[in-house]
């Protein structure tokens, strides 16, 4: 899309390296996200993912490298999980109007538009976890984000769920023209609806639309032939050599790569 | 003879003063789970004391600078990888302990200790009712200010950075805050009880509340009814006050949890 790729971009990282305690997690990304993109990391366990979209965020400081907003930039965000302490009470209505007051029309098309409605009175630790994803994302919608920011977020929700929080998405991005930044592990949905995909293992290992990364060499190595979701990703194999021509250096794959192959062993003593 | 003539009417402003600031900060510290935090800040003030009494400077002044000290280092502390509650009780207790040598070499000045621990409010004048209603107003307009700001960064710090807050300013205005309550506290309930002050009213409303905001004025009537209920109370028994208000707290708290436990058999 080129229109996209003209435009200003909303956030550019360049050759940003962001550490945890001194052993680094992301090395020299380069990243931009156009207005109206929709832009999806895949990626195993411990690849970098949450760490690039809080530095996105701007919840991370990084190592080395530069980060850039467009100016006045909102962002919607969708965290992974949120806590609530049970000792504080919080309706749903409450929780809308965090930070930034909302006036109860808005809240009500809000909740409605994430598929949450009648929820308005309820208490945040009462919801279930479909409702509550849903409220999160309500919230996010409220401050009219030029960037929506989902970190897997229909973690610990069951298939029909999570398809439904996609169709409900799909729609957003035609109603609300937003660009949105999301990680996922349902690679169908990634395939579907991404102009893009970023294939991260602690450094971009590919990038580009759907079609061209499925049929990348380093997204095989990672995923398997097959995009049959979640599964896939415990095909990971590694003895895969990348083509050096990215001219990074692929040093600390190893450390995912064995969070990864413990995951593959337990699939195997499961079945 | 004016109003402010009484020692009971100014122990009495007194106490609802303090009350009144802690009530919101506490709702804070309950939230966040900090209620070591502010034992280990409290503590730190006896220390502050000492130092006053010895450069001959405010008790105020003192109190407030050492208590911002450890909160300052506290919350630095915990974002390096220590565990945070071997850490604020290694903090609490060691300043405790070291305030309490460093008044023991102030020699020259009688000083009855006593009255920092557990506080004396029936000795409360009118330039210390002062200092507390003045402590109490910036405390309520401090966190008013930052309401907003202060509740999404506790309720989540990702969320705060997306919209824009930056949640270590946050922490540092509670830290701010807590040393401000601690100061003019100390003469009402005692370096000992502040934390007491600051927890219990707000552990109390929790059944109660659906609403942070609810939950903050619950916590104020709580603890202004405990403050002058205590002071009541006190001077029928003849018992120490300080002590006494933490006491008839604790009791509404319990009454409040048994209203729970009935609404949860009912449920």
């Amino acid at each position: 899309m080129t229109s996209q790729a003209d435009a200003q971009p909303l956030v550019t990282l360049q050759n940003v390296t962001v550490a945890h305690s001194s052993s680094p997690v992301l090395r020299n990304v380069n990243f931009k996200i156009a207005p109206g993109e929709i832009v999806t990391i895949v990626g195993p366990n411990g690849s970098g993912k949450s760490t690039l979209l809080r530095t996105v965020v701007g919840a991370l400081e990084v190592q080395s490298g530069d980060v850039s907003r467009s100016q006045g930039l909102r962002i919607g965000y969708v965290p992974q999980k949120l806590h609530i302490d049970p000792t504080l009470p919080l309706t749903v209505r409450r929780f809308l109007s965090l930070p930034t007051p909302v006036k109860n029309p808005e809240a009500e098309a809000a909740l409605e538009k994430a598929g949450a409605g009648k929820l308005m009175n309820r208490q945040m630790t009462g919801l279930s976890g479909g409702q509550f994803q849903r409220v999160l994302l309500a919230r996010a919608l409220l401050c009219q984000p030029h960037l929506l920011i989902l970190d897997e977020a229909t973690q610990g929700l069951d298939q029909p769920g999570s398809a439904a929080f996609y169709r409900q998405i799909e729609q957003l991005r035609q109603t609300l023209g937003c660009a949105i930044l999301m990680v996922s592990h349902e690679l169908h949905v990634v395939m579907a609806a991404s102009d893009r995909v970023i294939c991260l293992n602690g450094h971009i290992c590919c990038e580009g639309a759907p079609e061209h990364v499925a049929s990348a060499p380093e997204y095989r190595a990672l995923f398997g032939t097959g995009t049959q979701g979640a599964l896939a990703l415990y095909r990971h194999e590694h003895t895969h050599t990348h083509d050096h021509s990215c001219g990074h250096d692929h040093a600390f794959d190893d450390e995912a790569t064995q969070t990864t192959d413990k995951a593959k062993q337990a699939t195997k003593d499961l079945i | 003879m004016t109003f402010l003539d009484s020692f009971l009417i100014r122990a009495a402003l007194a106490g609802v003063g303090v009350a009144l600031a802690a009530a919101p900060l506490g709702c804070f510290v309950v939230w966040r789970r900090m209620a070591y935090f502010g034992d280990a800040t409290a503590h730190a003030s006896i220390l502050g004391i000492a130092l006053a009494l010895s450069f001959e400077t405010s008790l105020f002044a003192g109190v407030l600078v050492m208590a911002l000290l450890m909160g300052t280092v506290v919350s630095t502390l915990s974002g390096r990888g220590y565990a945070v509650d071997t850490l604020l009780g290694v903090l609490a207790h060691s300043s405790l302990a070291f305030g309490l040598v460093a008044v023991s070499f102030l020699s020259g000045i009688r000083l009855d200790l006593m009255a920092y621990l557990f506080g004396d409010i029936l000795a409360v004048n009118q330039q210390d009712l002062l200092i507390i209603w003045g402590g109490a107003a910036l405390v309520i307009a401090l966190l008013w200010w930052r309401w907003s700001a202060l509740l999404t960064s506790t309720l989540n710090r990702d969320l705060a950075h997306a919209a824009g807050i930056n949640p270590q300013r946050e922490q540092l205005i509670l830290t701010l805050a807590l040393s401000v309550v601690v100061a003019v506290a100390i003469k009402v309930v005692g370096v000992l009880l502040i934390a007491a002050l600051l927890i219990i009213p707000a552990a109390s409303a929790r059944p109660f509340a659906s609403t942070p905001e609810r939950m903050t004025l619950i916590a104020a009537l709580i603890g202004v009814f405990s403050a002058v209920g205590g002071l009541q109370l006190a001077f029928e028994f003849d018992t120490p006050t300080g002590p006494t208000i933490v006491c008839l707290a604790a009791v509404l708290f319990l009454l409040s949890n048994i209203k729970r436990l009935f609404d949860q058999a009912s449920d």
